[in-house]
């Protein structure tokens, strides 16, 4: 069982899709072990905040993730520079990962849509509690592969064995000990 | 990377290409949280009886320390054999995660260090294990925390006895020693219109009976030395959290949603969103106050939980067998299991606890206290102890044991006056059960 979305789903206009509803673990090892740089939109500088913490796990795991933020662009966060948009990055992104508000998400799946050939983004990513269909529809009609309302650390975590280190329920029955998305 | 439409993407769990396969509670008393060792194969889940864990590296223990990183650190929070036995119980209540501990005492405390600060208010039903009962009104007021006790099988009680510094509502849903249903629908409900979460205490019931998840509550919490564990060999206890409730709804619980100064300025529940709790427990609770779960005990009790779906079974038909039997006896007065069809929480029962009303029940000795002496010293296969949920057949005379400190009110509105002998019904022979009670019934 893939966990329950946080989002509370009644009434809620951005909420309608019913692909998204749940999504395979074959599909979140599949799209976490193929990306090897994403973005973050949304990075923090501040390193008490969820984004912080995101990209630091993701960092230590592997991935190089590229801070995007217009209100820090120039600076450095765990060592990558920060840029003000996802078109300000000059090089490829395999993910765009959205840790912004859902309100905030329809504006920021445009401008991925609009960087998606030029960069090669194949995969836009909305964060825990972030879901907002109508940009879903955009992205997937532009060829994107979408997941919304999770958290790649928390993904990772619960595909590799590690979240299940502190009693969370991974909802994962296996006869195979659990390797890391890699 | 291939851009293979979702609708296509084929499951590695059974029956589920769009929709995840739900396991039963069999598969999960099995399985759940137990994946075959990773360095060894071993597929019995290995015993880590050590107290810590190394760093890789000078970074890697900061971002333990700052909990940016999951990993193993020191056995008082973490061990991986434990682990299996939190991940195993939170699965089989349907919860997001789960905290061990001591005790079922210890959970209790847990919960409550966590939820309030000094000079805040609880409420809780009065029909409790005895234990509790002291615990929450003669141990908790000296750290500042108030119980209001009410009378739960009107759930309107708890509205009645709300204060804008409660905290949550706690109840056993099938209360010991047995026979009272809470209707846990409604209660939750209340504690949800005033912003506070329900606790249950699911000790008797065990997930296998009832999941009080499914009827709103917010966090359970389990003497897993009763049925969880089984066997009468283990003392254990655990937190589980459903992952739904809102701590940020208001501003009842600065512990999950301001800063907290032992790790920075961290924000619990903005961080770690629906395993907050379990975070916060676990991170600063048992952290700090200690009551660990070893994992050797956490050992014994995923060989006890493995069973746990048979050996309910049959403590329920054992049971009602038993309480049929003592019905007709002309020395018992009453008998107290609401899986009785004159029980008067009978319908309660067939609504949370269809498959079964638990193993733990009361009746009444024609004699007062006096005969309910003579009769727990004449039991053969009956063991005379203060436990429940042993395979083992257990009695207990309350109001001379466990409920004696309470006073004969206390006793009486606990279900527990002079007259009541408990029975935990175990998983022999229903034949043996049964000529057990009827020899020491006639010598009363």
């Amino acid at each position: 069982m893939n966990m329950a979305a946080a989002t509370a789903v009644e009434d809620n206009p951005l909420i309608y899709l019913p692909h998204h509803k749940f999504y395979s673990d074959d599909k979140l090892r599949r799209i976490l072990s193929s990306v090897r740089t994403f973005a973050m939109v949304g990075a923090s500088t501040n390193w008490k905040r969820p984004s912080f913490y995101a990209m630091k796990y993701l960092t230590q795991k592997g991935y190089r993730v590229i801070p995007v933020n217009p209100s820090r662009a120039g600076e450095e966060i765990l060592g990558e520079k920060v840029y003000a948009t996802v078109g300000d990055v000059p090089f490829d992104l395999d993910m765009v990962d959205i840790f912004r508000t859902s309100e905030e998400a329809l504006e920021i799946t445009k401008d991925v849509i609009a960087n998606k050939d030029a960069k090669n983004i194949k995969v836009l990513w909305m964060q825990l509690t972030v879901r907002h269909d109508p940009a879903a529809e955009l992205a997937e009609a532009a060829g994107l592969e979408v997941v919304m309302d999770r958290c790649p650390k928390i993904e990772y975590g619960r595909l590799s064995g590690e979240l299940s280190w502190c009693g969370i329920n991974s909802g994962i029955i296996s006869n195979k000990s659990l390797k890391p998305p890699r | 990377m291939s851009s293979t439409p979702i609708d296509k993407v084929v499951s590695n769990i059974p029956g589920g290409e769009e929709t995840p396969h739900e396991y039963g509670i069999e598969t999960l008393a099995v399985h759940a949280g137990a994946r075959p060792d990773p360095v060894t194969g071993a597929r019995s889940t290995p015993i880590f009886q050590t107290t810590s864990f190394v760093f890789n590296d000078a970074d890697h223990a900061a971002s333990l320390f700052n909990l940016q990183t999951f990993g193993y650190v020191y056995s008082r929070m973490t061990n991986p054999t434990v682990a299996v036995f939190e991940e195993r119980v939170a699965a089989l209540e349907g919860g997001r995660g789960a905290v061990a501990c001591a005790s079922g005492h210890a959970a209790q405390f847990l919960v409550a260090v966590t939820l309030m600060q000094s000079g805040d208010e609880f409420i809780s039903s009065r029909n409790l294990y005895g234990g509790s009962i002291t615990q929450f009104g003669i141990s908790f007021p000296k750290l500042g925390w108030k119980c209001h006790f009410v009378d739960p099988t009107d759930p309107e009680n708890f509205r009645k006895a709300m204060t804008d510094k409660v905290k949550f509502i706690f109840l056993e849903g099938l209360a010991n020693p047995g026979g009272i249903i809470v209707d846990l629908e409604k209660v939750a409900a209340i504690a949800h219109e005033f912003g506070i979460p329900l606790v249950v205490d699911n000790t008797l019931a065990s997930p296998y009976l009832c999941r009080p998840f499914d009827w709103g509550a917010d966090l359970v919490v389990h003497s897993t030395t009763k049925f969880i564990g089984g066997h009468g060999n283990t003392m254990g206890g655990v937190v589980i959290e459903s992952g739904k409730f809102d701590w940020r709804q208001n501003d009842k619980f600065p512990a999950m949603s301001e800063p907290e100064p032992a790790y920075h300025g961290l924000i619990f529940a903005e961080t770690f969103g629906d395993f907050g709790f379990t975070m916060k427990v676990r991170t600063v609770a048992l952290r700090d106050y200690g009551p660990t779960l070893n994992p050797t005990a956490a050992w014994n009790m995923l060989q006890g939980v493995e069973t746990l779906p048979l050996r309910m079974e049959r403590h329920c038909s054992n049971a009602l067998a038993a309480a049929e039997w003592l019905q007709k006896h002309p020395k018992v007065s009453w008998v107290s299991y609401s899986g009785l069809k004159d029980s008067p929480y009978y319908e309660l029962a067939q609504k949370y606890v269809p498959k079964g009303a638990g193993a733990v029940f009361t009746f009444g000795i024609k004699g007062g206290f006096e005969a309910g002496i003579k009769f727990v010293d004449s039991v053969n296969m009956f063991s005379h102890l203060a436990n429940i949920g042993d395979t083992r057949s257990l009695i207990l005379h309350p109001s001379s044991t466990t409920h004696r400190q309470l006073t004969e009110e206390q006793q009486m509105a606990a279900g527990a006056g002079p007259d009541v002998v408990r029975l935990s019904v175990g998983i022999e022979t229903i034949d043996d059960i049964i000529a057990d009670l009827e020899q020491a019934l006639d010598q009363v």
